[in-house]
């Protein structure tokens, strides 16, 4: 054979073996996605059966159905749930992205008395697992009277995600060249226009990854949001799925409706946001 | 249009001094070059006139108006960056129409100044481009067409040449002087490069270590460098500077070599004197390859070793050995040499420079 056909029949081997571990791989990330939505539409003999099932022989919405029918009918309080989880993750997040964005530009743009210091202080506290908080935080809050409260859990989880926030937005602000905001102050800017004019737009990348990363946390956070919380006053969906499990028995198959229910927003909200993480926006901005 | 006044001026960063009250006047539509070495200040300088850096001490005034403590948005400046600092994110109609834009002009007033800065600099083609589908050159070009859109009383240059090639920077050299003479206005031009400095500025203003060593014409400078550190620094390649002490009418080297005392000088210096010898390698050359200078009667000539030579075609630089350093000289209308090879020197005294070697003061009045 001659040296170019092999050397073309070799390349197309390679890119078939590529695409194969491609979906391989792929396949393995979203089986428990898979299996998470399969096990929500069928019951839970099926569920349970050794071995497993892999193609379901019946499907059907009743799971869905009966979890908003209400209580005493199967049901959960699952809007109350949603519109907890929605209020507390939301209003956390707009608010660490708020100190994220002032605190990270502060640590990328000023110098001042005891910065590293902070900055590794900041970063320390993500060290301490959100679990053993909990009793401390539990006993704070019990004095306060802020158990069972969307203030409550919103306080929290501001505390969780702005060491966060800061360290990430931080480094896009650092990625932004200061000549661009030196240049727009000459061009007639406060610096405060020159911020939302020039700084802002071009950090928005981070500020969207901060914020999707805050929202997620908050959205899926279940150690804490056990603990604080009590009623349907304040209980989240993650804390809602325990509903599904009874003295004796769990009821899979609605465990995995509720948590279909959970991964569509944060899926949506990811899809949403995503687009404003293109990075390389500042690519041309200074030098060749 | 205005003119810039610094008085005093003194920039401070702890207990360090970077700028030590300097003062410098510049006439209304004057070039001005701030030049020197990495690290004498010019930079600094040149952001305190902006407003981008506080002062320390002392008062700015641009078009009589102190502006010591305005925000750069208030003195009617603009700048051009030596990172150019487009804005990414904007075509390059948004980055030109920038400032008007946040100054609320009309539509139309912002579109006819866009157009009217984009026709002097060549950049209607590019109007629709973002900043990272631009060559180095274009973007330099929107920086200063940004500059030009504000109608500003002073501009300002920040190195602004020092990211392109060799080439591109004569290239844009030019485009910056033709610029200054259609706008007409006042600029201070930073630079390292004393080429660029030279063939741009009115008036170049030499820094060195938070001092100002010499201001003065681009012929100033050159021809009456009033410190050693001034007669190194300007002209390419460098003065020849060798240290000397004046002894019976002659400069008698380190190495035992010695020239005459040029007759100018007979009367400032005494012996014993330590003096620094300072000449261009213009006014060394091989002895029939130089410049007239008019002044034949002072030349003095003596027979070197050439230690090594650089052809540049029109002319070639000339390595001689005295008093046991390198002296570079330039022949004009080359013939070959080679290393070793001894020719006939002549050093045009009448040309020289001396120089104190304890304060490096000219010794020429």
């Amino acid at each position: 054979m001659d040296e170019n056909a092999s050397a073309r029949l070799t390349r197309r081997a390679l890119t078939v073996a590529h695409r194969v571990g491609l979906f391989l791989a792929m396949f393995v990330i979203c089986l428990p996605g898979i299996w998470i939505v399969l096990s929500s539409l069928r019951p839970t003999v099926e569920i349970m059966a050794k071995p497993p099932v892999w193609i379901p022989q019946e499907l059907s919405f009743d799971a869905y159905i009966a979890m908003f029918s209400g209580i005493g009918k199967g049901g959960i309080p699952v809007l109350d749930y949603f519109r907890n989880s929605l209020i507390i993750s939301v209003t956390s997040t707009v608010i660490a992205v708020a100190i994220g964005m002032a605190g990270g530009y502060a640590f990328a743009r000023y110098r001042f008395r005891g910065k590293s210091g902070m900055f590794l202080g900041l970063m320390l506290t993500r060290t301490v697992p959100g679990i053993a908080l909990s009793l401390p935080l539990f006993f704070l809050y019990v004095r306060l009277g802020i158990i069972d409260t969307h203030i409550g859990m919103i306080l929290a989880y501001v505390a969780l995600n702005v060491p966060f926030t800061i360290w990430l937005i931080d480094g896009f602000f650092r990625q932004v060249p200061k000549d661009l905001a030196e240049a727009a102050q000459i061009d007639g800017c406060t610096r405060w226009q020159a911020f939302w004019q020039v700084e802002f737009p071009l950090a928005r990348p981070g500020i969207a990854s901060a914020a999707i990363f805050a929202f997620l946390t908050c959205w899926n956070e279940f150690a804490l949001a056990s603990q604080l919380t009590r009623s349907v006053n304040s209980k989240t969906l993650p804390v809602g799925l325990l509903d599904y499990t009874a003295e004796f028995t769990i009821d899979w198959r609605g465990m995995c409706a509720l948590a279909v229910v959970m991964i569509i927003p944060a899926l949506t909200l990811t899809y949403i946001v995503q687009k404003h993480l293109v990075g390389g926006l500042t690519s041309g901005a200074v030098k060749g | 249009m205005a003119t810039v006044s610094l008085k005093k001026l003194t920039k401070r960063y702890g207990n360090m001094e970077i700028v030590h009250g300097i003062d410098l006047e510049i006439a209304d539509r004057e070039f001005i070059a701030l030049v020197g070495p990495s690290g004498c200040g010019k930079s600094t300088t040149l952001r305190m006139i902006a407003g981008l850096e506080d002062i320390s001490g002392g008062n700015i005034d641009i078009g009589g108006r102190v502006v010591n403590d305005l925000p750069p948005r208030s003195r009617n400046i603009s700048m051009v960056f030596q990172s150019y600092a487009l804005y990414p994110h904007m075509t390059v109609r948004e980055n030109l129409g920038f400032s008007l834009k946040i100054a609320g002009a009309a539509k139309d007033d912002m579109d006819r100044r866009v157009a009217e800065a984009s026709t002097i600099l060549g950049l209607d083609e590019l109007l629709e481009r973002r900043p990272s589908q631009l060559s180095g050159g274009q973007r330099q070009r929107v920086a200063m067409g940004r500059a030009i859109v504000r109608d500003p009383d002073v501009f300002l240059f920040d190195e602004p040449l020092s990211n392109l090639d060799a080439k591109l920077r004569t290239q844009m050299r030019t485009e910056i002087k033709k610029l200054h003479a259609k706008v007409k206005s006042t600029v201070i031009y930073v630079t390292h490069d004393q080429v660029e400095a030279m063939t741009l500025a009115d008036r170049i203003v030499i820094m060195r270590s938070g001092h100002i060593e010499q201001v003065g014409t681009p012929d100033e400078v050159f021809s009456r460098p009033a410190t050693r550190f001034v007669a190194g620094f300007i002209g390419s390649p460098p003065m020849n500077l060798h240290e000397a002490t004046v002894s019976d009418g002659k400069l008698v080297f380190g190495g035992g070599d010695s020239l005459p005392l040029p007759g100018q000088f007979k009367s400032k210096t005494a012996a014993g004197d330590k003096v620094v010898f300072g000449i261009r390698p213009d006014d060394f050359y091989p002895t029939g390859h130089g410049l007239s200078s008019g002044g034949e009667t002072e030349v003095h000539r003596v027979e070197l070793p050439v230690s090594i030579t650089e052809p540049l075609g029109n002319e070639t630089l000339v390595f001689a050995e005295f008093n046991g350093t390198d002296w570079v000289s330039r022949m004009l209308n080359p013939k070959p040499l080679k290393a070793g090879d001894r020719i006939g020197m002549s050093f045009d005294l009448s040309r020289t420079h001396l120089f104190s070697a304890e304060t490096g003061k000219s010794l020429r009045s």
